[in-house]
């Protein structure tokens, strides 16, 4: 009875994990989704502890690891309910680094006692190990990467030659690692070294990816950390690890593309024709020619309350400045002076896909005033104002007109095509994929420079007093 | 070639799954993105489950101490990963 007892509680987390996805992909069952999966979690963890056999024999240490769990949910609980709301991506990636290094770490063990045991392990085993092992070590240290390049405490790092040395180490490793599954190379020492050769190859492998493609990037490594944990699957010929890795590794596989089409990007793009396009858009940058003109917070409140309809255009910006909530201010005072007023909402504002409708709903922006690109573009002619709220690249003219920009094909929001843009920005620095813009230049722009927070705070004043 | 029976129902299921994902993903609105991947996230901390058995039978220090930090990390991976989803989640709820 006990025996057949834990295959059917993993077979039930298998389809909570496939349920939750499923439902993660609608706005209204979203919510349910993600507890289902969590539920699915939860009996699968018990079900290992209380029931796992190995040999015969059932787990022991069980206080260890319930301690493990506690320390584990603990700190995971406490740094899940702090961070804020703009640091979400770079929590995303944090945590699915520790998934990655959990799936090396498991990768060493088993390792350990494959020697311990004395045994000869299948071939089939050991790929698993070293895949997982391999795998699980690049996503840790490039989650790792990605994490400290988000929270602005790395920048990008290239140095010459990087590609090939990127490469290079990417052979070497994955030589090391099937010398270690065919026996030609094998001791715990040797593993170590493999280890390290991966943990460089992921710092290596995301440190000079930049700019806007760094949502890409976690998604990638998701997608690994999920095959990594599908190799665990295969060590312990565990249906759950190998259904939820597997899952996750093909819909984050998926999930990336979707991102990669949404910037008109090819995965392969962003992950080596970077490095070559960041350097000419550098230097294509610069102090650009032209001027621009500067407006106040009250000309630019009577231009808005006059209006038929303003569209704001949120970006990073806002997020950073935690705005959201006073821009929703701005949009009701607004809309008391009879103006219709609408977001736009670029694929890939912000930081992550989805970054900018999680902040503004958050400050109870209406779902229906969201609009996304393909729908609110052809509303740009028509449209008297347009408030650009810390966001740059996404209405960059010169994806569309530049062919040697690094942004070039990138979709945009056609802010230019309305009658007046108001773009409000601390300075004139270059945007987050560090090209100039030149709709700054353009006869209907003007800025409104200072912290977003502020200058909407000071609309909202000006706009009352209209 | 052989391969055994097991190894090979374990290949079907790999296979079958890698489809199932990428039609579970097709026609997902990009509002949804985000928490989608941070869920997708929290689901590969299904990994966890190796890291307790491989907990559950280690016996020497090395192993035990490996194996500890391994539940931890899992477990970070699993309720961080579960809870940040959920928080960004209840801002889609919309007021009645």
């Amino acid at each position: 009875m006990i025996d057949g007892l834990l295959p059917i509680l993993y077979l039930i987390a298998s389809v909570t994990f496939i349920l939750g996805i499923k439902m993660l992909g609608s706005p209204k069952t979203a919510r349910a989704g993600n507890l289902v999966a969590a539920a699915g979690m939860v009996i699968a963890i018990v079900g290992t502890i209380v029931l796992y056999r190995h040999n015969g024999q059932p787990l022991h240490n069980v206080t260890w690891i319930l301690a493990a769990l506690a320390v584990g949910t603990a700190i995971g609980w406490v740094m899940a309910m702090r961070v804020k709301m703009t640091a979400m991506p770079q929590m995303v990636s944090f945590f699915n680094g520790m998934g990655g290094a959990c799936a090396a770490l498991i990768s060493i063990l088993e390792y350990k006692s494959a020697i311990a045991g004395g045994l000869a392990a299948s071939t089939g085993h050991s790929l698993a190990t070293m895949a997982g092992l391999i795998i699980g070590a690049v996503s840790f240290s490039g989650s790792i990467i990605a994490y400290l390049k988000l929270e602005d405490r790395l920048g990008d790092i290239r140095f010459g030659a990087q590609q090939l040395v990127n490469n290079g180490l990417l052979v070497a490793t994955i030589a090391v690692g099937a010398a270690m599954v065919i026996g030609s190379m094998s001791g715990i020492s040797t593993l170590y070294i493999l280890t390290a050769m991966a943990l460089v190859f992921g710092i290596l492998f995301v440190l000079p990816i930049g700019g806007a493609d760094m949502p890409v990037v976690i998604s990638l490594l998701n997608s690994f950390t999920g095959v990594a944990a599908a190799c665990g699957g295969f060590l312990y010929d565990n249906m759950v690890m190998l259904i939820g890795g597997i899952l996750v590794g093909s819909a984050g596989t998926i999930l990336t593309v979707v991102m990669c089409n949404s910037m008109n990007r090819s995965l392969l793009n962003v992950l080596i024709g970077n490095f070559g396009g960041a350097a000419s858009g550098a230097s294509s940058g610069g102090s650009s020619a032209g001027s621009y003109r500067e407006v106040s917070a009250a000309d630019a409140a009577v231009m808005m309350a006059y209006a038929k309809q303003v569209v704001i255009v949120p970006g990073y910006g806002l997020a950073v400045a935690q705005a959201q909530h006073v821009c929703h201010q701005l949009e009701h005072e607004l809309e008391g002076k009879g103006v219709t007023v609408k977001y736009a909402i670029h694929p890939v504002a912000g930081r992550m896909p989805g970054h900018m409708n999680v902040l503004l709903a958050e400050a109870d922006v209406a779902y229906d005033k969201l609009v996304e690109m393909e729908e609110i573009n052809s509303e740009f002619p028509t449209t008297d104002v347009v408030l650009v709220v810390g966001a740059n690249d996404v209405v960059n003219p010169a994806a569309k007109t530049d062919p040697t920009s690094p942004i070039y094909g990138m979709p945009i929001l056609d802010a230019e095509l309305s009658r007046q843009v108001i773009i409000m920005k601390r300075s004139m620095k270059a945007g987050y994929a560090g090209i100039d813009n030149e709709l700054f230049y353009r006869p209907n722009a003007a800025m409104l420079f200072g912290d977003a927070k502020a200058s909407l705070t000071a609309l909202v004043n000006e706009v009352k007093q209209v | 070639m052989i391969i055994d029976e097991s190894t090979l129902s374990l290949i079907y299921l790999v296979v079958l799954m890698a489809f199932l994902g990428v039609e579970l993903i097709g026609h997902v609105p990009s509002v949804l993105h985000t928490p989608l991947m941070s869920g997708a996230n929290a689901i590969h901390g299904v990994v966890i489950i190796g890291s307790i058995i491989v907990m559950g039978i280690a016996d020497d220090t090395l192993s035990m101490v490996l194996g500890f930090l391994a539940v931890v990390l899992g477990t970070l991976n699993v309720v961080g990963g579960f809870v940040v989803t959920n928080r960004m989640l209840e801002m889609f709820r919309r007021k009645p």
